[in-house]
C-alpha cells in the first residue's frame, strides 16, 4: 500500500440523534451533481426503521475497500483524500461493488448504470458553489437542517467517544465544579 | 379571465408534471391526459385544483357516500423539490361530514413519492364492485384487488403488507382503516404511519368507492425553471425554516400552545365549559411535561427542515399499553385531553395510536368522545346504555369508547361513530333532548383546539371556514391572541372582515401550492412567496397575482357550498359559547354577543365582495375574480346534510 493511501480520510456521518428522515440530503445530492431533484440518484441514503430510527449512509471510504477489490474491470480506485473514484469508461454496470459494499452505499446510476459513490462533492456543478465559499464542499452538509452530518475521521470520532465516556464516568466530578 | 391572462406561461413548465389520471372505478379503467398550464397558472395546485374540478365535474346535490361523489388527489408544483415542507398533497370530495366542499391536507412521503411517479392529480369516480387499491408505479397505472389481503386490515398493517409485497419500504401508501371501510362519517387516511389526511371524512368516501389505498413510488428527477436562483433561495428558507420562525413547532412542538393559550383563557376544557385548566396550570398537562416525560424522538416528513412530529413512547413496564408508540400535536392534547378532562398521558396516546390506525380523524374523535362524556355527565347517556362508566378523566374507558367509537360497535359505536352532529340527531331521535347543544361542531366538523368564548374574530374566521370548524383555513385565531382587535368586543367590523380574509386568501395559496402552514413565516414577504413559485415553474407571477387566485380559490369552494345549500346561518360557532360563559378564567363571565357576531359576520362578507345579507358572492366579485362560469349557477340544489 503506499504512502498517500495510509492518510486519516474523513467521511460523511450522520448523527442518528439528530437526523430526522427528511430527504433534504438526498435531493440536494442529486440536484448538484445533475441537475435534477431524484432521491435515487443520490449518494447519500436515508434510511427510515419504523416508528423512530432515522438515519443517513454515504461511503464509508473502508480502508481496504471491498467495492475496489470486487470490481471486475478494475474501475474503482480511491483519490488522495480516500473517496473512491469511478472510471466511468471501464465501468460496465456489472454491480459488483453494489454487492460487495456492506453499507449499500454504492450504487448505479439510473441513466448511465456507472458506480455512484459519494466523492464529498468533488465532481458537484460549478454553478453550484456558493460564491462565498468558493470552492466544492459536501451539499448535504451544507443544507442538513438538522446540522446532523459532519465530516469527521475515525480519530475524531473516537476522541468525541472517549470525551462522552469520561463525562459519564465523571459526572459526579464534573458536577461539582459548576 | 380578466387579470390571469396578462402572466405568460413558459414553453416549457417546470415543476408541476401536468399529468392527470381519471379513474373510473365502475368500470376500472384509467385514462391519462394533460393539465393545461393556464389550469396550472390560474389554479395553482392542490386546492385550487380541486377547486375547480369538483365545481366543474362534481354533480350538486349527489349523496357524498354514492358512486356519484367525485374524489381528487392533487399537489402542486413543489413536490420533491427542497423547499422546506414541500411534500404535501391533499384529497378533496363532496364531504360525507359536511355535505359540503370536503378537503383534507397530509404531507409524509406520500407528494414527493407521486411526484416523481409523475403524477399531478387523480379523479376517482364510481364505485369499484370489489375492495381494490390503485398503485401508481411510475407510468404503469393499475387496480388490484384486496378483499383477501387488505380489507379490515389497519392501516399501519396495511402500508407493512403492500411495502413488504413491494420489497419497497420507501413506498408511499395512503390507507383507510376498518372505520374508512365502515364509511364512519369521520374516518381518515394515514399515510407514512403517523401522517393523516384526517378531516371532514375523506377516508369514509375512499370506503363509499371501495378503495382501500394508494399507493406510489417513481424514479423521475424534477427540474426546476431557475436552478441557481432556486438553490440560493432554498437554501435560506431551509435555514430560516430552522430558526426562530418555526420554534415553536420544533422544540415542545404545537402542543406548547397548550400554556400560553390557557393563560389567555382560550384552550377548551371538559368539552368547552373552560378554556383554562389547574392540570396545566400546575404543569401536569403542559408541552414542556410532555416533552420531558414521554417524548422520544422527532420526525420530520420528505423534505421538511422542521420535524414537528414527535413521537411519545409508553415504557414496557406500563400495565395497560406497554411499548405504545405514538405521535402527538395539541389537537389531541385537547381532543383526548383537556377536552375530555383527561391529564393521564398515556390514555392520550392510546387514543390517538387507535385513530391513526383503525382511521378516524383524531380531533374528531376526541371532541365527539368529550360530547360522550358530558352528556354522561348530565345523565344524557348512562352506565346501561354503555356498559360502563364514562366520566370527565375516565382513562382506560374512554380507551375502550373510542375503540368502539371507531369500529361502530355497541352503544358507542352505533350513536358516537359517525362525530357528533349525527350523534346529537341520533340520541334526540331516542328522546335525549337538546343532546345535539353538546356537539362542538360547526357545519358537522368537529372544533379544533382553540375555545371562543373570548374569541370574537377566530369566532367569525372558524364560522366562515368553508370545510366547517377548522383553524386552518384562515388561521384568525392570532388576531385574537395578539390583540389586533379587542377580542371580547365587535368593533371595526370591515376592518376585521379584512383581516381574516387577507390571511384566508394567503392560507388558500399555501393549501395550493402545497406547503406546510408552519413555514408560513420563513418568507421574507408576500413577493417572496411569489418568486419561490417562479423560481420553480418558471410562471412569473407577482404576489398580487397569486393572492387574487388565493382569493378566486375561496370564493370558488365557498360557491360549491351554496350550491350544496349552505346558507348564512352555517357560518355560525355552537350555540353553548353565545349562551354560556366561563366560571373562572381570563374569559370568566363572557360569552359571544349574537348581534355583535352577526355585525362582524356582515363586515367579513364586505370584504369578501359577497352579498353582505346573504353571503353569496355578488356577480361583480365573481367576474372579478375570474369566476364568470359561476354567474347563473348558484341555485342551491339541496344536498347538504340536514
Amino acid at each position: 500500500m503506499s504512502a498517500k493511501k495510509k492518510r486519516i480520510h474523513q467521511f460523511i456521518v450522520v448523527d442518528a440523534d439528530k437526523c430526522t428522515g427528511c430527504e433534504t440530503c438526498e435531493s440536494v445530492c442529486s440536484f448538484v451533481h445533475d441537475g435534477e431533484f431524484n432521491p435515487i440518484k443520490s449518494r447519500i441514503h436515508r434510511v427510515r426503521i419504523e416508528p423512530i430510527l432515522n438515519i443517513a449512509l454515504a461511503c464509508q471510504k473502508c480502508e481496504d475497500a471491498p467495492c475496489i477489490r470486487a470490481c471486475p474491470e478494475k474501475a474503482l480506485d480511491k483519490n488522495e483524500d480516500g473517496s473512491i473514484i469511478v472510471d466511468e469508461d471501464k465501468c460496465n454496470g456489472c454491480g459488483f461493488c453494489v454487492r460487495a459494499c456492506d453499507f449499500g452505499v454504492i450504487t448505479l446510476h439510473l441513466d448511465t448504470q456507472k458506480a455512484l459513490v459519494c466523492d464529498l462533492c468533488e465532481s458537484m456543478r460549478e454553478e453550484f458553489i456558493d460564491p462565498e465559499v468558493g470552492k466544492k464542499e459536501p451539499q448535504c452538509i451544507v443544507v442538513c437542517p438538522k446540522e446532523a452530518i459532519a465530516l469527521k475521521n475515525v480519530e475524531q470520532i473516537g476522541e468525541e467517544t472517549r470525551i462522552e465516556a469520561v463525562k459519564r464516568l465523571f459526572a459526579d466530578q464534573l458536577a461539582d465544579l459548576k | 379571465m380578466s387579470k390571469t391572462k396578462e402572466v405568460v406561461i413558459p414553453d416549457e413548465l417546470t415543476g408541476y408534471s401536468q399529468t392527470r389520471l381519471d379513474v373510473d372505478l365502475t368500470n376500472g379503467k384509467i385514462e391519462k391526459s394533460e393539465i393545461s398550464g393556464e389550469f396550472c397558472r390560474d389554479w395553482i395546485g392542490g386546492y385550487g385544483f380541486a377547486a375547480k374540478v369538483l365545481w366543474d365535474e362534481l354533480k350538486p346535490g349527489v349523496d357524498p357516500l354514492s358512486p356519484d361523489n367525485v374524489f381528487v388527489y392533487a399537489h402542486g408544483p413543489f413536490p420533491t423539490t427542497i423547499i422546506p415542507t414541500s411534500s404535501k398533497y391533499g384529497v378533496f370530495a363532496k364531504s360525507p361530514l359536511t355535505g359540503l366542499f370536503g378537503m383534507s391536507i397530509s404531507s409524509g412521503s406520500v407528494g414527493a413519492q407521486a411526484r416523481r411517479a409523475g403524477i399531478n392529480m387523480i379523479v376517482f369516480n364510481g364505485k369499484a364492485s370489489e375492495p381494490v387499491y390503485m398503485v401508481v408505479d411510475d407510468d404503469d397505472y393499475y387496480l388490484e384487488p384486496c378483499e383477501k389481503t387488505l380489507w379490515g386490515k389497519g392501516c399501519w398493517e396495511t402500508e407493512e403488507i403492500l411495502r413488504d409485497e413491494f420489497q419497497d419500504q420507501r413506498l408511499a401508501v395512503m390507507a383507510i382503516g376498518p372505520a374508512g371501510e365502515r364509511m364512519s362519517l369521520i374516518g381518515c387516511i394515514t399515510n407514512d404511519r403517523n401522517r393523516q389526511a384526517g378531516r371532514t371524512g375523506m377516508g369514509a368516501v375512499m370506503g363509499s368507492k371501495n378503495l382501500k389505498a394508494l399507493c406510489f413510488r417513481g424514479i423521475k428527477g424534477i427540474k426546476v425553471a431557475k436552478p441557481v436562483e432556486f438553490y440560493k433561495m432554498a437554501k435560506k428558507l431551509i435555514k430560516v425554516a430552522n430558526g426562530p420562525a418555526t420554534s415553536k413547532y420544533r422544540d415542545l412542538g404545537t402542543p406548547s400552545g397548550i400554556t400560553s393559550y390557557n393563560k389567555l383563557g382560550m384552550f377548551p376544557t371538559y368539552n368547552h365549559r373552560e378554556g383554562t385548566w389547574e392540570k396545566i396550570t400546575d404543569g401536569t398537562f403542559t408541552g414542556d411535561s410532555l416533552n420531558e416525560d414521554w417524548v422520544v424522538k422527532k420526525v420530520a416528513c420528505s423534505q421538511c427542515a422542521i420535524a414537528c412530529d414527535h413521537i411519545a413512547r409508553v415504557p414496557k413496564t406500563h400495565p395497560e399499553w406497554p411499548n405504545l408508540f405514538a405521535s402527538i400535536d395539541v389537537e389531541i392534547c385537547y381532543s383526548f385531553g383537556s377536552s375530555c378532562g383527561n391529564s393521564d398521558w398515556p390514555t392520550v396516546f392510546k387514543c390517538v395510536a387507535l385513530c391513526d390506525d383503525l382511521g378516524i380523524d383524531a380531533i374528531s374523535g376526541g371532541v365527539t368522545a368529550a360530547m360522550a362524556c358530558e352528556l354522561y355527565d348530565l345523565g344524557l347517556i348512562t352506565k346501561d346504555d354503555l356498559g360502563y362508566e364514562l366520566p370527565f378523566g375516565s382513562t382506560t374507558n374512554l380507551v375502550r369508547f373510542t375503540e368502539e367509537m371507531i369500529m361502530g360497535k355497541g352503544f358507542a359505536g352505533e350513536i358516537f361513530g359517525d362525530g357528533t352532529k349525527v350523534a346529537g340527531s341520533r340520541l334526540e331521535e331516542m328522546g335525549r333532548k337538546n343532546a345535539s347543544y353538546y356537539g362542538m361542531h360547526i357545519k358537522g366538523l368537529e372544533m379544533p383546539a382553540f375555545d371562543l368564548h373570548g374569541m370574537s374574530s377566530f369566532a367569525v374566521g372558524e364560522g366562515v371556514s368553508i370545510r366547517g370548524a377548522c383553524h386552518l383555513r384562515n388561521g384568525a385565531y392570532g388576531l385574537d391572541a395578539k390583540g389586533t382587535f379587542d377580542r371580547f368586543g365587535y368593533d371595526k367590523p370591515l376592518e376585521r372582515g379584512n383581516a381574516i380574509k387577507k390571511l384566508e386568501d394567503t392560507y388558500a395559496v399555501i393549501d395550493s401550492y402545497i406547503i406546510c402552514k408552519f413555514t408560513r413565516g420563513i418568507y421574507e414577504n408576500d413577493a417572496e412567496m411569489a418568486k419561490v413559485y417562479e423560481l420553480v415553474t418558471g410562471i412569473p407571477v407577482t404576489d398580487e397575482f397569486i393572492f387574487h387566485r388565493g382569493d378566486a380559490i375561496v370564493t370558488l369552494s365557498k360557491c360549491f357550498n351554496i350550491r350544496e345549500g349552505a346558507t348564512r346561518a352555517d357560518d355560525h360557532p355552537p350555540e353553548r359559547f353565545f349562551k354560556e360563559a366561563h366560571k373562572k378564567g381570563p374569559a370568566k363571565g363572557v360569552t359571544l354577543d349574537e348581534k355583535g357576531f352577526q355585525k362582524l359576520l356582515s363586515g367579513y362578507y364586505e370584504a369578501r365582495g359577497w352579498d353582505t345579507e346573504t353571503g353569496i358572492p355578488t356577480d361583480e366579485t365573481l367576474k372579478n375574480l375570474g369566476l364568470d362560469f359561476v354567474i347563473g349557477k348558484l341555485k342551491p340544489a339541496g344536498g347538504k346534510k340536514k
